[in-house]
């Protein structure tokens, strides 16, 4: 294998990363966005969605379906699942601070991680758990590269996910409610809009794509644990703020480009070291743009 | 001023700190008193940063791994004694807080938390990376503890009793409690919480925020300095995973129950948090579970925190202003 191949090879294991990454990105960017909230939970409903696809793999293993239903019915489960709480979260924690000031509902966001943190532990171990290879084991070699069809299937997914969004977001009623509601939210409740519907809805759609994110983790390391939630969650929260916390195209871009940055400093540095790499990427990044690649110039003073 | 009633309070809670450890001896009880007051020396230290200047910080646990590194690293290849090593852990610590604030505190708001979150991260790592020096994951091993002259006995190290460090956190925390109660009320104490209150306003009348920041950061780092020397000497070892996220996390929770700004409050926080883990301790797996839960709860009972000073301030800083006003929850 050449260098150049080398390099390709890297660039494609980081896309992949990076897809994952950008799915939840987007949940920790469209929360902010409507309520101002760095959710921290968020890390932990994407881990609870491997666990929850986890579940209704194993539930499912005594049918002998095919392996695209399998597929199917635990996306729909962790979908479901991660929707829910989601939805619980922002309904028993997050709605009755929301007047508060950001630091408490920041502390309430890091109080409820501990919380699902250690509920999934208690209720699915802390040993790591087999994730089952679902999809078939396909290779290709592309020049001197190799790509998986667990690989195409994360890009494809994660593709048409972030493509629906932006027409969701961009092209729906409720689209336009969400934006709306991240700009101003008083006027929004004067002017007739279900704030807090639509509050709801964004935190389950968030989870949702969490979720989604979780199921792939899972296919992609086939090992799962408690403690992914918060390293991937601190990622991703990495590639929203790299792209500009709040927009939603820059989580999507931060987070590929988050992995993309993990591949080449994990090919080329060190694996120890890729950690360090991102964050010292972000760290640069920040200093020359204050507000991440396509962070909007915001009032300073709201 | 404090009030002479407040004062009263603060001797008395003093006193009763100098005799707790002859009314109950159990070394295990005192062990955890230890470990909280020097959580709340950390939790001083943040409230600099965070309470009195308003800058969100989430890497502070980098400060405290500086100030335990650079005492470890001294004691074993040179030999220096605890004492003498407290004031390089200090200067070290606070020399990298003030090196991380000059480029850092150009970012704003949630930006500025993320950078601080990741030069906490980078510091961990690096520590656990640097093996040649650092040890590793294993760290360093086989630190000094602090020893004293003691009347009639010669020179007495700490070893490994709870007592004599529970005393030694307990004068330091006095001593920056008290350091930090005189400074907030100096001129410099009031410009940071005008910074806190109105950068821009602040910036208008003249105070200098850039310097200020960096000196609230260079401050708030050798508190973290000091409490990582003791830190190092009480354990003999120093380990990265001592020093990850959920320690800056919980400092600054700390910080934010007690409420911004307040002094007692910083401590009380401390007190609560640090000893709440031990007291779930008869539920066992399920505490960091009720942890959590207990800290959704209080922000949501008292949000201005116990000893919250944004109620006595006229206007609420940008931290703890309202994030957005919004119509009242299930309307």
């Amino acid at each position: 294998m050449n260098s150049f191949e080398l390099l390709l090879q890297q660039l494609a294991n980081g896309l992949t990363l990076g897809a994952i990454y950008a799915l939840i990105a987007l949940g920790y960017t469209m929360v902010y966005g409507v309520v101002q909230l760095i959710n921290f939970a968020h890390g932990e409903i994407f881990i609870a969605g491997a666990y929850a696809a986890l579940t209704v793999i194993l539930m499912l293993s005594g049918l002998a379906l095919p392996w695209w239903a399998v597929l199917g019915l635990c996306t729909a489960g962790a979908v479901l699942g991660c929707g829910a709480l989601g939805w619980g979260i922002e309904r028993l924690a997050y709605r009755p601070i929301r007047r508060a000031p950001r630091l408490n509902a920041f502390i309430t966001a890091i109080g409820m991680s501990f919380f699902l943190q250690n509920a999934l532990m208690l209720i699915f171990g802390a040993t790591d758990r087999q994730f089952p290879t679902l999809i078939p084991l396909v290779r290709w070699q592309l020049g001197g590269v190799t790509l998986t069809l667990i690989q195409l299937v994360i890009w494809a997914a994660s593709g048409a996910l972030m493509i629906g969004l932006q027409g969701l977001v961009m092209s729906t009623t409720l689209g336009k409610a969400m934006r709306a509601t991240s700009q101003d939210l008083v006027a929004c409740a004067l002017l007739g809009i279900p704030v807090n519907r639509v509050i709801a809805i964004t935190f389950m759609i968030g989870s949702m794509l969490a979720a989604v994110g979780g199921l792939l983790f899972g296919l992609y390391y086939n090992t799962i644990n408690f403690h992914d939630g918060y390293l991937v969650g601190l990622k991703a929260f990495t590639a929203a703020v790299l792209g500009g916390i709040g927009n939603m195209p820059g989580a999507m871009v931060g987070g590929i480009l988050l992995g993309l940055l993990e591949g080449l400093g994990a090919g080329y540095l060190s694996a120890q070291w890729k950690n360090v790499f991102a964050f010292a990427i972000l760290v640069v990044l920040l200093l020359f743009k204050p507000r991440g690649l396509f962070g909007e110039r915001v009032a300073e003073r709201a | 001023m404090l009030r002479n009633r407040q004062l009263w309070v603060w001797w008395a809670g003093v006193l009763a700190a100098l005799v707790l450890p002859l009314v109950n001896p159990n070394p295990y009880q005192i062990d955890v008193l230890a470990t909280a007051l020097l959580y709340g020396l950390l939790a001083l230290g943040l409230n600099v940063i965070v309470g009195l200047t308003g800058v969100l910080h989430l890497g502070y646990a980098a400060f405290f791994a500086i100030g335990a590194y650079t005492y470890g690293l001294l004691n074993l290849h040179a030999g220096l004694p605890f004492w003498a090593g407290l004031i390089p852990a200090a200067l070290v610590a606070g020399l990298a807080g003030v090196a991380l604030g000059l480029p850092a505190l150009r970012v704003r708001g949630d930006y500025l938390a993320i950078v601080t979150l990741g030069f906490g991260e980078i510091v961990r790592i690096a520590f656990t990376n640097l093996e040649q020096w650092t040890g590793g994951p294993n760290g360093l091993l086989g630190i000094a503890h602090p020893s004293c002259w003691v009347p009639g006995r010669g020179v007495v190290s700490f070893g490994v009793s709870s007592a004599p460090y529970y005393y030694l956190i307990l004068l330091l925390t006095i001593l920056v409690a008290g350091l930090c109660a005189r400074l907030s009320r100096s001129r410099v104490g009031r410009a940071w919480i005008a910074i806190r209150e109105d950068e821009l306003a602040a910036s208008c009348v003249g105070i200098p925020v850039l310097q200020l920041k960096l000196l609230a950061q260079g401050i708030g780092g050798s508190i973290a300095g000091l409490a990582g020397a003791i830190f190092a000497s009480k354990q003999g070892t120093v380990t990265p995973d001592s020093f990850d996220f959920i320690l800056s996390v919980m400092i600054l929770a700390m910080v934010v129950l007690g409420g911004l700004g307040s002094i007692r409050g910083a401590i009380a926080g401390a007190l609560i948090l640090g000893t709440l883990p031990e007291l779930l301790r008869g539920f066992e797996q399920y505490r960091m579970l009720l942890f959590g839960l207990a800290m959704i709860l209080i922000m949501r009972i008292r949000p201005g925190g116990l000893f919250g000073a944004a109620h006595r301030l006229g206007r609420a800083s940008s931290l703890m202003r309202q994030r957005t006003a919004c119509p009242a929850p299930g309307g």
